[in-house]
């Protein structure tokens, strides 16, 4: 079995899982190149956790190939094994069981004698900074010390790559803040990382390339970036104090946007989605200028905001129907 | 215990890219364990579990008692005259029938498991496929091996005097644990094919009611009806009463427990194919 070390981390070619009627994964092509963050985004039901599964071994696909490192997730599953690790959705630890507990037995099952296997846990704990917290039951851990242990217990064995599946979804901002750190610090150490997530900031942020998932299929695929531009830098957001002044403003939005603008439910409120504008700073330079243009033309506004484009307005622009949120059918 | 979770540590955690780039270090790997070490680590998880939750030994400790009571003052005067004649016969069954009943929860801790998490990172580890599985039994070993001193000493106490001695009964336990154990395969096979703690529980009592009252635990074949006799004798369980009876009886029947062991091991095969299949396509 030899390996050229330029092996991609992931390489997929029309990749399909079936759960009775609903084709949860639909031909799905990707290649991960190896030492990245790699982006896979989607709303809930799109097919990113059945994939995640398929790739880690713990689903068998219907049809097309999946090798990790070049090793096929079908027939040399154990080799994949021995290089992996997934931080599922739902914690992967024993909630039973101590943080310690949990490691020490990890680090027994990769083969540490229980010295080995005390010192690294330890080590370990210190590092997420759980160790005031090691000798209490994960169930009474916070949902951040849960996400840490799980993470710590995924990179025990040091994996080459690393399934992140949506590892901030219910996370408080400072946990989830966390957790992007420690994402940071363990792709800079060379292990790939595999990142699904609901939220396009957080792919944004972390990953080096992206693909968008819907419904079993990808729709696009590119640097974040690219993606974005595709989509357009964002939408500013405006509230007026006075309802009666909603046309004056739209004009003039429009007149120093270059685009339309959409009139909210809200009798005071106006979005104007940008386009043409790559970066974020183009984007706030066009903001800054409209807010400039409506008090110049004394338009009171009180609530003027630049957003980054939401999932689901990337879904909008690239299929045309909005993040639907389906029952998740992985099993 | 409370349910409130612990509040975070008063100084915030801030991930340092050192502390965690010593920990990603690669150091040397330790060489892959093997089987027995991996299913020994998967038995320490289940006692842990046993020392954290120590409640669920409840059905390997009053359970018990309250068979061994009952059916020695229920059936004792009626079927051999007296409670304490009856109770060198029935001692023995009534041990089999409470830790036979008792592996059931082999199913149930299979299928809480899957519902959590922690099942899939087993799944993805490079280790030995059946490990977890048979961690699970050696834990229920332990259970097991409680049951039966639990129920022994109590017989003792209301008047077993078995003639096999300590040898005999040491033997007779071993061999009830042992059986168990491949019997235990059933469970991790339902666990891992129902969808529900509340399915296993209700296959098993429709596994585990004829198995057990369909015996020779309570009464003689011999007073039943020809075609009952027929199930009975085919009932692995009557080989191992009849097995484990003689072993403490001091007349060790040899052809019984061939017949014990040979069930065992057919057990496992099957069963134990089974649920690895499922454990693998789950």
């Amino acid at each position: 079995m030899t390996v050229s070390t330029a092996a991609p981390a992931i390489e997929t070619s029309g990749l399909v899982k079936v759960f009775g009627e609903t084709r949860a994964v639909d031909g799905i092509d990707l290649t991960v190149p190896a030492g990245t963050v790699y982006g896979v985004l989607g709303p809930n039901g799109a097919g990113k956790t059945t994939a995640v599964r398929m790739l880690a071994t713990l689903l068998r696909p219907d049809a097309g190939e999946a090798r990790v490192f070049g090793h096929d997730v079908l027939r040399e599953a154990d080799a994949v094994r021995s290089r992996v690790s997934l931080t599922g959705q739902y914690a992967s630890v024993d909630e039973d069981l101590t943080g310690t507990e949990n490691l020490v037995l990890l680090a027994r099952l990769v083969g540490h004698r229980k010295p080995a296997a005390r010192e690294r846990a330890a080590n370990l704990l210190a590092a997420f900074g759980l160790t005031e917290a090691a000798d209490r039951q994960v169930k009474n851990y916070s949902g951040g010390m849960r996400r840490r242990l799980d993470i710590a217990a995924s990179i025990l064995h040091t994996p080459d790559l690393l399934f992140l599946d949506e590892p901030t979804t219910g996370l408080d901002p400072r946990s989830r803040n966390q957790v992007w750190e420690i994402v940071r610090a363990v792709v800079a150490h060379g292990t790939t990382v595999l990142l699904t997530t609901q939220y396009l900031e957080e792919a944004d942020r972390l990953a080096s390339r992206i693909a968008v998932i819907d419904r079993g299929k990808v729709i696009a695929e590119g640097t974040p970036g690219q993606l974005k531009s595709s989509v357009g830098a964002g939408a500013v957001h405006v509230r007026l104090r006075d309802a009666a002044q909603r046309p004056d403003a739209e004009r003039v939005l429009s007149r120093t946007l270059g685009v339309p603008v959409e009139q909210d439910a809200d009798p005071v409120a106006l979005t104007a989605r940008l386009s043409g504008v790559e970066t974020e700073a183009g984007a706030a330079e066009q903001a800054s200028r409209a807010l400039a243009e409506l008090a110049h033309e004394g338009i009171t506004v009180d609530d003027f905001s630049l957003g980054q484009p939401s999932l689901d307005e990337v879904f909008l622009a690239l299929t045309d129907h909005p993040a639907t949120t389906e029952k998740e059918t992985a099993a | 215990m409370s349910t409130a979770t612990a509040p975070e540590a008063t100084t915030p955690y801030v991930p340092s890219a050192e502390t965690l780039g010593a920990v990603l270090a690669p150091s040397e790997q330790p060489a892959r364990p093997g089987a027995f070490a991996v299913s020994m680590a998967f038995g320490w998880r289940a006692m842990l579990k046993i020392k954290h939750v120590p409640e669920q030994l409840f059905d390997v400790t009053a359970f018990p008692i309250i068979m061994t009571l009952m059916f020695t003052y229920l059936f004792g005067g009626a079927l051999a005259g007296s409670t304490g004649e009856y109770l060198q016969f029935l001692l023995p069954g009534i041990m089999v029938m409470s830790v036979i009943m008792t592996t059931m929860y082999t199913g149930v801790s299979v299928n809480t498991d899957i519902e959590k998490g922690v099942f899939d990172r087993f799944r993805t580890l490079p280790i030995w496929r059946p490990a977890p599985m048979v961690g699970y039994l050696l834990g229920d070993m332990f259970r097991y091996t409680t049951a039966s001193v639990v129920i022994l000493v109590l017989g003792l106490i209301l008047g077993f005097r078995p003639d096999g001695g300590v040898v005999g009964v040491v033997a007779g336990v071993g061999l009830l644990v042992a059986f168990s154990f491949a019997f235990s395969w059933i469970w991790t096979m339902f666990g891992l094919m129902l969808r529900s703690e509340k399915s296993v529980m209700g296959v098993s009592m429709l596994v585990m009611f004829p198995m057990t009252f369909l015996s020779n635990i309570l009464v003689r074949p011999e007073t039943m009806p020809g075609w009952l006799q027929v199930f009975v004798d085919v009932n692995p369980i009557t080989h191992l009463v009849a097995a484990v009876r003689s072993l403490m009886s001091g007349s060790t029947d040899m052809g019984e427990i061939v017949w014990v062991l040979g069930s065992g091991a057919a057990f496992i095969v099957v069963f134990g194919t089974l649920t690895m299949r499922m454990y693998n396509r789950k």
